[in-house]
């Protein structure tokens, strides 16, 4: 319980800042997840005519106390689901966030396993080698007393 | 053995992935249009008209180019904030009534723009010719259209016109496109 409960503190201190951002959010956060449509960038590094008319939008509808998500779907409504910069976390657009890190795991797994199991095949191939000679194992251990001498 | 068929399957996956990642490549390629109608028309070309099924901007249902076969189609893409549209608004409005009764429609696709703002634009320029939308610009694509705004006509047959002027046209220009699109 003492190791979970500084893992739960962080949670809750990250889960905070992040539920009044969904709840009030601001132009710039906004601006920096939504792409304008015709220039392929995000609108705070755009200021084509529909950047310009849709931050005015978006500065609207904060006003008018929507939430960030309410303010992305009514974008999504108007000009497609390619207008958020990142894909939402739903349907099938939760692969693209589920894949890598499951992909990463995998991989770790696997290179787990092979290195586990090189690490063994060479295991029998130091233990069962040939004995020595007992003349050349005595002649060994003098250098060795010598060396360390 | 069985690290043996482990390392099989692991080279097989690899491989099938490589191989996935390459097919998703060349679709990719084939089906991103080389500069679409527009670039074929610059060439001479008069390629059949890309098919498309829009919403009208008013809510009244899809209109697909297709079902317009047989009549002469003037295809012109606007925007409420393109301001070269509020110039060519009024001389598709005229070509629209003028030509209606020799087989002539005219649709304007409401591109990469909020429907309120298009309904507003159709009230202040008298626009009532069917408006469909296209908010995600998925249209764009298949008919080369990079600036707004773009017209093409589109004769009976379904081809596109090969005098194609790209950006604002003049009332004259458009009269002179829809005549020989009747002609053809």
């Amino acid at each position: 319980m003492r190791r979970l409960l500084p893992a739960l503190l962080a949670a809750l201190a990250l889960a905070a800042p992040a539920l009044a951002s969904e709840r009030h959010p601001t132009l710039a956060q906004l601006e920096s997840r939504i792409m304008c449509p015709i220039c392929h960038t995000t609108l705070d590094q755009s200021d084509s005519p529909i950047a310009r008319r849709m931050k005015a939008f978006i500065s609207q509808r904060i006003a008018a106390g929507d939430s960030m998500s309410q303010i992305e779907d009514k974008l999504v409504a108007q000009f497609g689901p390619a207008v958020l910069a990142s894909p939402s976390r739903r349907g099938f657009n939760l692969l693209v966030w589920v894949l890598p890190p499951v992909g990463i795991v995998l991989a770790a797994i696997v290179l787990g396993v092979f290195a586990f199991r090189w690490s063994r095949s060479r295991e029998p191939a130091t233990a069962a080698g040939p004995p020595l000679d007992p003349e050349l194992e005595r002649r060994l251990d003098e250098e060795l007393a010598r060396f360390d001498h | 053995m069985t690290a043996r068929r482990l390392k099989l399957g692991a080279q097989a996956a690899a491989v099938a992935v490589v191989a996935g990642l390459l097919a998703i490549l060349g679709w990719r390629l084939s089906h991103q249009g080389n500069g679409g109608v527009a670039r074929a028309v610059a060439h001479g070309k008069r390629p059949v008209a890309p098919g498309f099924v829009l919403p009208s901007l008013y809510g009244k249902g899809d209109v697909r180019l297709t079902s317009l076969r047989g009549k002469v189609v003037v295809l012109n893409f606007w925007a409420s904030w393109c301001a070269p549209c509020k110039q060519e608004a009024p001389h598709f409005e005229s070509a629209s009534k003028r030509y209606a009764s020799r087989g002539v429609v005219v649709i304007g696709v409401d591109v990469n723009d909020f429907t309120g703002d298009a309904k507003h634009f159709a009230r202040r320029y008298g626009v009532t010719y069917p408006l469909l939308h296209d908010g995600s610009g998925k249209t764009l694509g298949p008919y080369g259209v990079s600036l707004l705004p773009e017209t093409f006509v589109i004769d009976r047959g379904g081809r596109v016109l090969d005098d194609r002027v790209p950006g604002e046209l003049t009332g004259a220009q458009l009269d002179a496109s829809i005549r020989r699109a009747l002609r053809s």
